[in-house]
């Protein structure tokens, strides 16, 4: 894309997507830091994290006044009104990622090290890890401008999925075996469940990038593999 | 470009569309010097084409081309076919006068002629039409409540067209036009020399009028084309480039000259 003739407004569009990449930066740090927190009960990082929260909520407000203003001043057309409107809808999941992220971080106290079972950790950090990537490598795609790599991320989703519904299978058993674990077991399941909703607000972000770069939406359906709503209530 | 160019209107439209005017392989000539480059497309009947493009790449001189308005000019000649409901008006046997009967124009400065509100309208209703004077009246009462100017002048229609403001005089015009009745209306920048407000009443006016006339209009001003037509043509140095629906070519146009044009990034 070439530059415009007018060059504060790609100083205007530049802006909003440094701010996309500072909250996109961020969501990782938070999310990274909720499981570590969770996994290692550190109580000082997991207060790191809800403090973070603050942060990204300021940022998201930064980045609506500038999309509200751009828009106004600037009136934009085709690929710049597609990445502006994609900016705020980016940042939007951004910012949920975040609370979600806060949200974990909150119930570290809860559940507390003695509980977690090693087993049961080492599920709970092969999902964060695998969300990780997916929350790094979204906005990474779409600053490198790779539409085939948004849609196979988009796609990647499943994995979690699949991860999530065999933490909740093996949560419940631990439940089953002793009753005493049922109050940090639960506290557990919540922080898996957040973390597949993560998943869920980077494919919004792929779809939202996918469309801002090609113009196209991508196809309404992807295969779907969290089972648990078979067994369990929709929360 | 041999194939023809039809907006795409599968996603909002499913009953099929009677075309007005059907462009085929027009070439325009100033002289020596090429236009227009091999135009085709065909315009839906009953709703708003505009015309989008820099300065001097063929929008106004295709406009012109549809009521022949350029005959005017020593030099100008135009080649190939403009069907007008299957007829081609390009043909040496078209009828000049009944053809701008119907298909009227108004232009981008206010064009009042120097005498009353009434007579701006009525002069030329009388070069087509013998009415009597009530039914007279009517026409032309009806022609400036259509233009949304009746209410602003209705107890000084004896007064000059000049001394109305330029957002009425240009309303006058799109009034004197709509009185002869036509079936086409073509607007040449018809709100560049307005403010917002009164730019905003002739685009109202557009909005209603296409449900009885079929509209082009050649403008500029990108948020203009985008709000009052339902397809659009993007113009570059004689050449049609992209014709499609209008949500399309500002959400997302097809060419890159098209994209780079809208968004402010040409040369």
């Amino acid at each position: 894309m070439g530059e415009h003739t007018v060059a504060s407004f790609d100083e205007d569009l530049e802006q909003i997507s440094k701010l996309i990449r500072d909250m996109a930066d961020l969501a990782g740090s938070m999310v990274g830091g909720a499981t570590k927190a969770l996994l290692n009960s550190d109580n000082v990082l997991a207060q790191r994290v809800v403090f973070d929260d603050a942060i990204m909520d300021a940022r998201q407000r930064e980045l609506d006044d500038r999309a509200i203003t751009l828009i106004a001043k600037r009136q934009p057309m085709a690929h710049d009104l597609r990445h502006v409107v994609g900016a705020i809808r980016m940042a939007g999941d951004l910012e949920r990622i975040g609370d979600l992220a806060k949200n974990i971080a909150k119930r570290v106290s809860a559940v507390g090290l003695s509980v977690t079972p090693r087993d049961l950790s080492r599920s709970i950090d092969a999902m964060a890890q695998l969300v990780l990537i997916q929350v790094q490598g979204v906005i990474e795609e779409y600053a490198a401008g790779d539409a085939a790599a948004l849609a196979k991320l988009r796609a990647a989703d499943e994995r979690i999925d699949v991860k999530y519904t065999s933490v909740f299978r093996e949560l419940l058993t631990y439940m089953m075996e002793d009753p005493r674990n049922i109050t940090a077991c639960t506290h557990l399941l919540f922080c898996a469940k957040n973390l597949e909703r993560i998943g869920d607000h980077v494919t919004n972000i792929a779809e939202n990038a996918y469309y801002v770069l090609t113009g196209e939406q991508l196809p309404v359906n992807r295969p779907k593999q969290d089972e648990t709503t078979m067994s369990a209530p929709v929360t | 470009m041999t194939q023809m160019l039809s907006p795409d209107m599968t996603m909002t439209e499913t009953v099929a569309e009677k075309t007005k005017i059907e462009v085929k392989n027009l070439n325009f000539y100033y002289g020596q010097s090429k236009a227009l480059k091999d135009i085709s497309l065909s315009l839906p009947e009953r709703s708003v084409t505009a015309f989008i493009g820099p300065s001097g790449c063929g929008k106004s001189t295709l406009l012109r081309v549809f009521n022949r308005i350029y005959e005017l000019y020593p030099k100008q000649t135009a080649e190939g076919q403009v069907l007008l409901d299957g007829k081609n008006i390009l043909d040496r046997s078209q009828d000049l006068n009944l053809l701008r009967t119907k298909i009227g124009m108004v232009f981008q400065k206010p064009t009042p002629f120097p005498m009353s509100i009434y007579e701006n309208i009525a002069f030329g209703v009388r070069l087509y039409e013998n009415l009597g004077k009530s039914e007279m009246d009517g026409r032309v009462e009806q022609a400036l409540k259509r233009a949304a100017l009746w209410s602003e002048v209705k107890d000084k229609l004896n007064a000059s067209g000049l001394s109305l403001s330029g957002g009425q005089q240009q309303r006058l015009c799109i009034a004197r036009t709509v009185a002869v009745k036509p079936e086409v209306i073509l607007l040449d920048e018809p709100a560049s020399a307005l403010d917002p407000l009164s730019t905003a009443k002739i685009e109202e006016l557009i909005d209603e009028l296409q449900a009885d006339y079929t509209i082009v209009i050649v403008t500029h001003n990108m948020q203009q084309a985008a709000r009052v037509s339902r397809q659009t043509a993007f113009m570059y140095l004689g050449e049609l480039v992209e014709f499609d629906r209008t949500e399309k070519i500002f959400t997302s146009p097809r060419e890159k000259r098209t994209q780079d044009y809208i968004t402010g990034r040409f040369g």
